[in-house]
């Protein structure tokens, strides 16, 4: 998983609160047996005028010129700026795939549905949960001033606007830390596999029912 | 000291702590699907890893599957790759599966139960959000995204933090055409579809426990529409009951040693939850949605709200940006709502109860003509032979519904079962989101009965009058 410390971008806001995993990324897409290759697809309903389907050339599909993603003035965004319940719905990944293979590296939002959230982190994308009237005033500030970047650190848990305010941040400190790291869960997972396998001898002599006879 | 019943579960499948406010969790049960599961096996076998438990997993399509033609290749190809990858992943790793025409094939969440590979005091996960469902049975049950897919498949386990606890209660009974769906329905419109979110979610109360093991699937099924990853209900005679015989429970000597085990599933008097919120059932009526999330519901008596009755501004625009969708006006009656199209099925509502629900409405009457499609979809193989054996097949389709093959179908419409732009749907699904059932299709999301009166009127009716 690629780390993530420190990443300074254009902030692209898309307001409107519930963007379910649907909206993110449609179903169509969710045929493919591939990680990569989403991006093209992301908020493909409102980003496009036709509809899509796998295997067209997305690049030749006619744009919806209203859509946040479309305007010039954020082009490059490698920060999504989010209404509350952001990722709300299934437990598709290539939400989260789809977020990065476009350039995301981080969205804001004041809350995320819990499945989208654990997904993100697993991906290398910073779900970054800041208060809804630091939202709103991000949402005011991005859309009053074009080219509006802002610098999120990781490290020193902050979120810096281009005046120079730093807005620190809350984050539970094992998905900070996994995320600076880059680091592969199962691997460290494994690292307990002893503990697993007590584990199951012990629930074995408990509820044997769950072991014998094989489960399917 | 008193525990909930979600500390119950939690704890008795905690291998580690590992002090960073996260804990290494047992998996008891991984259910598999051809949609989320390709890229987590790609993985594992770059990395040189096997699955840990295969005895653990149980595998079948559902999401691609076509709902007819079923003895011909499927027609997609892209579904149809999908499909194969994950029979091929299946024979690779030694995993069991039921294929497309197996008889037990069907949605995971209506399999797990059925063959009794969902078991009281589990743990399951599957890919797919609405693993909740499992709960239904005093399991410990919710989604995970492909990279835990991954993570089950080669350590058992997931590195989890503890959700905090939330109990619901409906108090008291429900009123004669009230259902599952529409207590689930009015529970989601209550607390709204954030408002489980970093909670496990305890169904609790007598119109809770007044509900038939497969109605009780159906209010843990959306406890993620309510943003919960959980929902659960304690184990009663009537969980135990369901279990017996089932192909996977526990026969003879390891059945009572179960039985006495799962008689422990419930929350002892005194055990503090982080949030109680109480519903009376006698309030509930039939609901329908009228938007495009599933807190956007009202009763079947009622209207479309109006936006500038909203006083914040983010929720407003919210409803402005779904009845633009949705095509429809404020003020107007729900039992004013033309549809085209109904669907019957998914992994919320198609299970027998459901079917004979729907079936006891339509019995002796038509479609009405503007409908283009009515179509029920049992939740499997089995549901399948079991509804025909019972002549509901004949009572459907003698009224002018089509007959389906199991599968997930136009809940998501990943197959060919889909809405056509502007087309209007009551649907006895979970989700109502803007291109849910295919683009531009609109939603409405109702119980079995209340789609069953719709298909036979051509609108919304009170499945209370209409019997």
């Amino acid at each position: 998983m690629q780390a993530f410390k420190r990443v300074e971008g254009i902030v692209a806001p898309l307001d409107r609160a519930n963007v379910d995993t649907d909206a993110i990324i449609p179903k169509q897409y969710l045929k493919s047996i591939k990680r990569t290759g989403f991006g093209p697809n992301l908020f493909d309903e409102w980003r496009y005028l036709d509809h899509g389907e796998p295997g067209m050339d997305h690049s030749k599909r006619p744009l919806n010129p209203d859509f946040v993603l479309n305007q010039p003035r954020y082009q490059g965004a490698t920060i999504l700026l989010a209404r509350e319940n952001f990722g709300c719905g299934s437990s598709r990944e290539h939400a989260v795939w789809a977020l990065v293979d476009y350039g995301f590296r981080v969205v804001i939002a004041p809350s995320f549905a819990d499945i989208f959230y654990n997904n993100a982190f697993k991906n290398g994308l910073l779900a970054l949960v800041l208060p809804e009237a630091v939202v709103d005033r991000l949402f005011a500030e991005t859309e009053a001033r074009e080219g509006y970047t802002l610098a999120v650190d990781l490290e020193a848990k902050t979120v810096t606007t281009p005046d120079g305010d730093v807005i620190p941040f809350e984050i539970d400190d094992f998905r900070r830390h996994r995320l600076l790291h880059g680091l592969d869960d199962i691997a460290l997972t494994l690292q307990h596999a002893d503990e697993i396998r007590a584990y199951e001898e012990r629930r074995r002599r408990e509820a044997p029912w769950l072991f014998e006879p094989p489960a399917v | 000291m008193a525990k909930t019943l979600y500390d119950k579960l939690f704890d008795s499948h905690v291998v580690r702590e590992n002090g960073d406010g996260t804990y290494l969790l047992y998996i008891d049960r991984h259910l598999v699907h051809e949609v989320t599961s390709p890229q987590a096996f790609e993985w594992l076998r770059l990395a040189g890893r096997k699955p840990w438990r295969r005895e653990a997993i149980l595998a079948v399509p559902d999401h691609n599957v076509p709902t007819r033609d079923r003895d011909k290749p499927i027609a997609d190809p892209v579904s149809r790759l999908q499909v194969e990858t994950l029979d091929e992943n299946c024979r690779t790793f030694g995993i069991t599966e039921f294929r497309m025409n197996d008889p037990r094939q069907g949605i995971v969440h209506v399999v797990g139960p059925e063959q009794g590979l969902t078991l009281p005091g589990t743990t399951v996960v599957c890919g797919d959000s609405h693993t909740s469902t499992h709960g239904a049975f005093g399991a410990l049950a919710f989604g995970i995204g492909t990279s835990d897919v991954e993570h089950v498949l080669a350590t058992q386990c997931l590195v989890t933090p503890k959700s905090k606890a939330m109990r619901i209660w409906v108090n008291g009974r429900v009123g004669p055409g009230v259902t599952a769906k529409d207590i689930v329905l009015a529970i989601i419109g209550r607390i709204g579809t954030a408002g489980g979110t970093g909670y496990a979610i305890e169904f609790a109360g007598e119109a809770i426990r007044d509900l038939s093991v497969e109605g009780r699937m159906t209010v843990c099924n959306m406890a993620i529409e309510a943003g919960a990853r959980a929902g659960f209900i304690a184990v009663d005679d009537k969980t135990i009951a369901y279990f017996e015989g089932r192909p996977l429970a526990p026969k003879g000597r390891l059945w009572e040693q179960a039985v006495a085990a799962w008689s422990t599933l419930y929350s002892d008097p005194g055990a503090r939850f982080d949030r109680e919120v109480e519903l009376d059932a006698a309030e509930i009526e039939p609901m329908v949605t009228w938007g495009t999330s599933p807190e956007m519901v009202v009763p079947v008596s009622g209207r479309v709200p109006d936006p500038d009755a909203e006083p914040d501004p983010v929720r407003a625009a919210g409803m402005r940006a779904a009845l633009r969708y949705m095509g429809l006006t404020p003020g107007t009656a729900i039992e004013d709502i033309h549809l085209d199209k109904v669907f019957i099925g998914s992994c919320t509502n198609s299970r027998i109860e459901d079917l004979r629900a729907a079936a006891e409405v339509v019995r002796g009457r038509k479609v009405a003509p503007n409908i283009k499609l009515a179509m029920v979809v049992p939740g499997s193989g089995l549901v399948k032979r079991q509804a025909e054996a019972e002549g509901l097949d004949r009572v459907f389709v003698e009224a002018g519904f089509e007959w389906r093959a199991p599968g997930c179908s136009m809940c998501l419409a990943m197959n060919a079962d889909r809405l056509a732009p502007g087309e209007r749907c009551a649907s006895t699904s979970n989700r109502n989101f803007e291109g849910r059932q295919g683009q531009g299709g609109r939603t409405h999301l109702v119980s079995p009965a209340m789609a069953a009166a719709a298909a036979v009127a051509g609108h919304f009716v009170d499945v209370r009058r209409f019997q």
